[in-house]
């Protein structure tokens, strides 16, 4: 087989993404999959297209792949569901509205647009939450999205311009070779890894797994309009060790909601935990009581690849390999569909060697190697 | 949290025969089902009017209800399983006027009788008004939809066909056509083979007899339902032998294609499978100890099958040995085995539905969206196919004929329910549902 | 044996026998149960309650299995989307 100019392995949403920029411009490209299409992180992710400012870095990142979601909109197929539903982050006390306060501070200042809702508005808004809130944070920009068929979309523009997909584990990567399974071995001139959290090809990638619980019922079109989350949701994602949840709601186009959210860190296994479940449960119920009467029709769980400082790894694997042609586009936690699209562009802007819309230095995974940065952690 | 020693799930003739075994012998026992009253299908009670009129095999319904009656066991109805643990707990839930009461069984040990399921096959309109399952019409019918001077067509395979189409002509419905996809070869082969169960034969020729004015219309299959003229309900059916196509009239048609077990609680314990059954010993015990199976989950073979397998499970948790019993199971097995080949679904099927003919009736996915995938996974994220409420319970059957794909993992809740039913794992609550809007108090 | 109850569909009165389950008394009015997602009018298939195709608002709960449901006086069902 002739070599490729690329090969992905991962056919997530990221290396869907990573496979339609390449293919787009002209790149022999070649998509590696050991499992179902999507099925891995992509599958359990919510599907929150959404600014997240827990760092500036962050910040940049999101916003820039928010705008590319936006920007593609129009041509997305149905099946993707991309809806500009806009989020409320929720604050149930003063405290956290004055944290609503700063925040619509940091977003005006990097150009998102934001609106502070008082107690009032936000009842308004969204009337099946409990009286007694104090407002919210509303961000009209962000989106909803059904990340499985956004990747499925990914991957069949990249087929249509020629990419080549192996439905067979990758063995190993390095030095440009792919080793399959079923004994074939693809070359290539780089290699992504765009893997999740299954990183057994590069054992020193520094990702761990935090799993999560998501819940989705039966239609109830008009119960909720904005994806909702609650302020602490920052503070649940930034815990590094221990179990934690946070009410973090969406309402998918079938007028169906998807519930989550919940993080563990650990060697669990991908069984759904009564105790957890109850957990994150009880505490969406603290918001919107009406929940409780909905009809449930799936409780499944997912793991999302988390990395130290909370930042992709998006560049060359250098630092974690001395292999020149591997690649990552690793890392995103709870972030994966919201980056996906901005991640790819980074990427090939490295692989090209061309300046990127924002700074990518923050996410380059040789970062994670300087002492400096790991003291920080 | 109630307590028991033994746990079954299902008051058909299987979880009856387990049920009245087990107690007789000094068990305590508790009977779940999802129905009103026990029973399961074959033997389902109208629950208004007269009871259907006398047929083969009322005499031993009315024997076993009354046997389980007498035996102490209790029996639970209305009770959909939604969760369980080989540790030993099931959780249900019950749909009450004021809402969902959620319960707990906590169990030594577990008979499985959950019975079987019609197989429905997608063609051009099967989603018309007027189109039920086979065994679906009847339980409608027993349940107060009346069909007489109805036009009926019962069509599919297998022989709850000839069983339907006769209670529906006792019922007063005009059973113009019995359409059965078998071939005569096929069908002669599996009559020869009663000889060696004379009262099944009976009954076939009994059935036969009360429809003497029905077309039996062998080797033909169903290939579209066609609307009237308001394009909203069901005016008649186009049939096929494979070279003619004829439309033959009806108000009603009733098609369902044999059946498929109904295998998720064991699915879920994490019992081990024979293919699509739960693999059981001579005892009817699982790769689970405390947990056992009987009747059609551990293969389709009727009811005789059943209530010996059933028999056996009881005695079985009540510590008595059953050789003598375990060599008519290997009998009825046997039956079951040329009822698989009598009424094997014939290749021309898969040719049936057309592009634009849903397959998932849930969420309205059609036949040629299904193609280009890798699997049941990758065509369930990518279409949506298998995602609604019955979870894959009537498109699953038909994904595994048409693309050959076999469903993967079975998840809690195996049924649709209220999201605050897993905030209770160790006691029964009542979720009050309303249709007030929300408002939390102050 | 034949008491009658009257229970109200889509706003309009009907009445059946006591016995007589929901899915039925919608057969009997010749009105669907629900309207599925690419609007198909859709009523109870299976009659043993896993097809869910008999969903629909039982006294104002959405996505009730009208065919494990007896009648009762005055209940109100209407079609679900």
């Amino acid at each position: 087989m002739k070599p490729f100019d690329i090969l992905i392995v991962g056919a997530g949403i990221v290396g869907s993404a990573v496979a339609r920029e390449c293919a787009l411009l002209g790149w022999r490209v070649g998509v590696i999959e050991g499992g179902t299409p999507a099925g891995g992180a992509t599958a359990a992710g919510m599907g929150h297209v959404v600014v997240m400012d827990d760092s500036p870095a962050q910040l940049a990142l999101t916003a820039f792949s928010r705008s590319l979601w936006q920007r593609d909109s129009e041509k997305l197929p149905k099946s993707v569901e991309f809806e500009n539903r806009g989020t409320i982050w929720v604050a149930a006390d003063e405290e956290e509205m004055a944290e609503v306060h700063l925040r619509h501070k940091v977003y005006e200042e990097a150009g998102i647009e934001a609106r502070v809702l008082t107690a009032a508005e936000l009842a308004d808004k969204e009337p099946n939450l409990r009286r007694g809130l104090t407002g919210g944070l509303l961000v009209p920009g962000d989106g909803v999205v059904y990340p499985p068929a956004a990747a499925g979309f990914y991957l069949a523009e990249a087929r249509r311009l020629g990419a080549q997909v192996f439905l067979a584990r990758a063995m190993s990567a390095s030095q440009g070779q792919v080793l399959l399974r079923d004994g074939v071995n693809l070359v290539a001139e780089r290699i992504v890894l765009a893997v999740g959290t299954e990183c057994d090809l590069l054992p020193s990638l520094p990702i761990q797994k935090r799993k999560g619980h998501l819940v989705i019922t039966d239609r109830y079109p008009g119960f909720l309009h904005h994806q909702l989350v609650e302020l602490g949701y920052l503070k649940s994602a930034h815990k590094v060790t221990g179990d934690s949840v946070a009410f973090n709601i969406q309402p998918r186009q079938t007028g169906q909601l998807l519930l989550g959210s919940s993080r563990q860190y650990g060697n669990e296994g991908p069984e759904v935990e009564a105790e957890i479940l109850r957990r994150m449960i009880d505490r969406a119920h603290g918001y919107m009581p009406g929940l409780e009467q909905l009809s449930v029709l799936r409780v499944w769980t997912g793991f999302r690849a988390a990395t130290a400082d909370k930042l992709p790894l998006i560049g060359p694997a250098a630092g974690f390999s001395e292999d020149r042609s591997l690649w990552l586009a690793a890392g995103f936690e709870g972030l994966g569909i919201t980056n996906a699209p901005g991640a790819a562009r980074l990427l090939m802007d490295a692989m090209l060697g061309r300046e990127s819309a924002i700074d990518a230095s923050p996410y380059l995974p040789a970062r994670l190697m300087e002492p400096a940065r790991l003291a920080h952690v | 949290m109630t307590t028991t020693e033994v746990l079954v799930i299902g008051a058909g003739p299987a979880g009856i025969a387990a049920a009245a075994a087990a107690a007789e012998n000094g068990c305590a026992v508790i009977v779940l089902d999802d129905n009103v009253a026990a029973g399961g299908q074959i033997w389902r009670e109208a629950t208004v009017g007269e009871a259907a009129s006398a047929h083969r095999g009322h005499g031993r319904k009315w024997r076993a209800l009354e046997r389980l009656r007498r035996s102490g066991a209790q029996v639970l109805g209305g009770r959909c399983v939604f969760s369980a643990e080989a540790s030993g707990t099931v959780q249900t839930s019950h749909e009450t006027s004021s809402g969902t009461l959620v319960e707990q069984f906590h169990f030594e040990q577990l008979i499985l009788a959950t019975g079987a399921r019609e197989r429905f096959l997608p063609f051009p309109g099967w989603t018309l008004p007027g189109v039920f399952g086979a065994g679906g019409l009847q339980a409608l019918v027993k349940g107060g939809f009346p069909v007489g001077g109805k036009r009926v067509v019962v069509a599919g395979t297998g022989p709850l066909l000839l069983a339907v189409a006769a209670h529906l002509a006792q019922d007063s419905a005009v059973v113009s056509s019995v359409v059965e996809q078998a071939s005569l070869g096929q069908l002669a082969r599996f009559a020869a083979s009663l000889w060696e169960h004379p009262a099944k034969l009976a009954q076939g020729v009994l059935y036969r007899a009360m429809l003497w004015k029905t077309s039996y219309r062998i080797g033909c299959w169903v290939v579209e339902a066609i609307a009237g003229s308001n394009g909203h309900n069901l005016s008649a059916v186009r049939v096929t032998d494979g070279t003619r196509v004829w439309t033959e009239p009806c108000d009603l048609l009733a098609s369902g294609y044999h059946l498929v077990p109904n295998t998720e609680i064991a699915a879920l314990l994490g019992c081990k499978f024979r293919g699509t059954f739960v693999q059981v010993d001579k005892a009817q015990r699982t790769s689970l100890p405390n947990v056992f199976c009987a009747g059609e989950p551990t293969g389709i073979a009727g009811l005789e099958a059943a209530m010996v397998q059933g028999e056996i499970a009881g005695l079985a948790c009540a510590g008595i040995s059953t050789t003598l019993l375990q060599k008519r199971v290997a009998a009825e097995r046997a039956f079951g085995e040329s009822m698989e080949k009598a009424f094997a679904l014939r290749k021309e099927l898969r040719s049936v539905p057309r592009p634009d003919t849903i397959v998932c009736r849930c969420e309205d996915v059609t036949f040629g969206s299904l193609h280009g995938y890798t699997g049941w996974t990758d065509v369930k994220l990518q279409t949506r196919c298998g995602m609604g409420p019955c979870q894959g319970r009537i498109c699953g059957p038909v994904v595994e004929f048409l693309l050959g794909w076999s469903p993967v993992s079975i998840r809690q809740p195996l049924f649709p329910v209220p999201l605050q039913a897993f905030c209770f794992q160790d006691e029964s609550v009542e979720i009050a549902t309303t249709n007030e809007p929300i408002e939390e108090k102050a | 044996m034949f008491e009658l109850l009257s229970v109200k569909i889509n706003g309009a009165t009907s009445r059946v026998a006591r016995g007589t389950t929901v899915a039925a008394a919608m057969l009997l009015a010749d009105r669907p149960s629900r309207i599925s997602v690419t609007g198909e009018p859709r009523g109870a298939l299976c009659g043993m309650g896993v097809c869910f195709e008999c969903r629909a608002v039982v006294n104002g709960i959405p996505h009730r299995r009208t065919c494990q449901i007896l009648c009762e006086q005055d209940m109100t069902i209407e079609a679900s989307r």
